[in-house]
């Protein structure tokens, strides 16, 4: 997988729009790519498993986190970080066995795998001594 | 006579007049250099806010349970934030993006009142850290009765 393929689309293109008002923001990732597998780690705090909705479709990987409002009535004495659903969609050049994605949400940091099909895996070529 | 050069001076008294009251504001927020330098920075990000009883502190460390962070009130008002994020082990394969940050981390934020350290109350929900501080007696706003 090359860096352009994990490109976020969304923002690039302008295709994603909410229906929704308010903030969304881009959930921070590292990306680790095996002879096996991608590894996505996301960052979405406050976000709980059954808010967080993945979908992995025309080699497109959408991760949408929903946040419930949280903080004060009012106003913040001071505030650092703004809060809001999570969204981010990137594109996958490899090949993924889509039936094999696992993902695991654990104190709001997401762990997800995405194999390779088989196919794509490299195979040790055994070279004879003679 | 010179309009324009009145109009600039009045920006600039404005300007530090708004400086003034982020100063004042945000001021007693503010946390040392040499804190930053010693600990890595202002990190974790804390948004703050009151009711009549209690001040909360909130910050975003996903990944992390009540076991990974040490949270000290000293000098009443002086609240510290520690803690370690541990890096995904990965023992082979290719990096293609890294926008998350690992290591120690610690903070010292000034609270605006001074709060009661034993009562201070942390929980933790899917990354999200809470602190709920309740104001010392003295820091708690009083009703004035007025006289007829």
């Amino acid at each position: 997988m090359s860096e352009q393929t994990t490109q976020p689309v969304g923002r690039q293109t302008g295709t994603v729009e909410m229906t929704r008002g308010g903030v969304t923001y881009q959930p921070l990732v590292d990306i680790l790519e095996t002879d096996t597998e991608l590894v996505v780690y996301g960052d979405l705090p406050g976000v709980d498993a059954e808010d967080l909705d993945i979908r992995f479709e025309n080699r497109e990987l959408v991760i949408h986190g929903r946040v419930p409002r949280r903080g004060p009535k009012e106003k913040f004495l001071y505030s650092e970080y703004g809060t809001g659903n999570f969204y981010r969609v990137f594109r996958i050049g490899e090949e993924i066995d889509v039936a094999k994605i696992s993902a695991e949400l654990n104190n709001g940091q997401l762990v997800l795998h995405l194999p390779k099909t088989d196919a794509l895996r490299p195979r040790r070529v055994p070279v004879q001594v003679r | 006579m010179f309009p324009k050069w009145q109009s600039l001076q009045d920006i600039r008294s404005e300007i530090q007049r708004l400086q003034g009251e982020m100063n004042r504001a945000f001021g007693r927020f503010d946390l040392g250099d040499a804190v930053n330098a010693l600990t890595g920075g202002s990190f974790p990000a804390v948004n703050v806010w009151e009711t009549d009883e209690s001040l909360f502190v909130e910050a975003e460390l996903p990944g992390l349970d009540k076991n990974d962070v040490e949270i000290f009130v000293t000098a009443g008002n002086q609240l510290s934030i520690k803690g370690e994020r541990k890096e995904p082990a990965a023992t082979s394969g290719t990096w293609h993006r890294r926008e998350r940050s690992y290591g120690k981390f610690g903070r010292v934020v000034e609270l605006p009142y001074a709060v009661d350290a034993d009562k201070v109350d942390a929980t933790f929900r899917n990354g999200v850290l809470t602190l709920t501080l309740p104001k010392a007696e003295e820091a708690k706003p009083r009703k004035i009765r007025v006289k007829a």
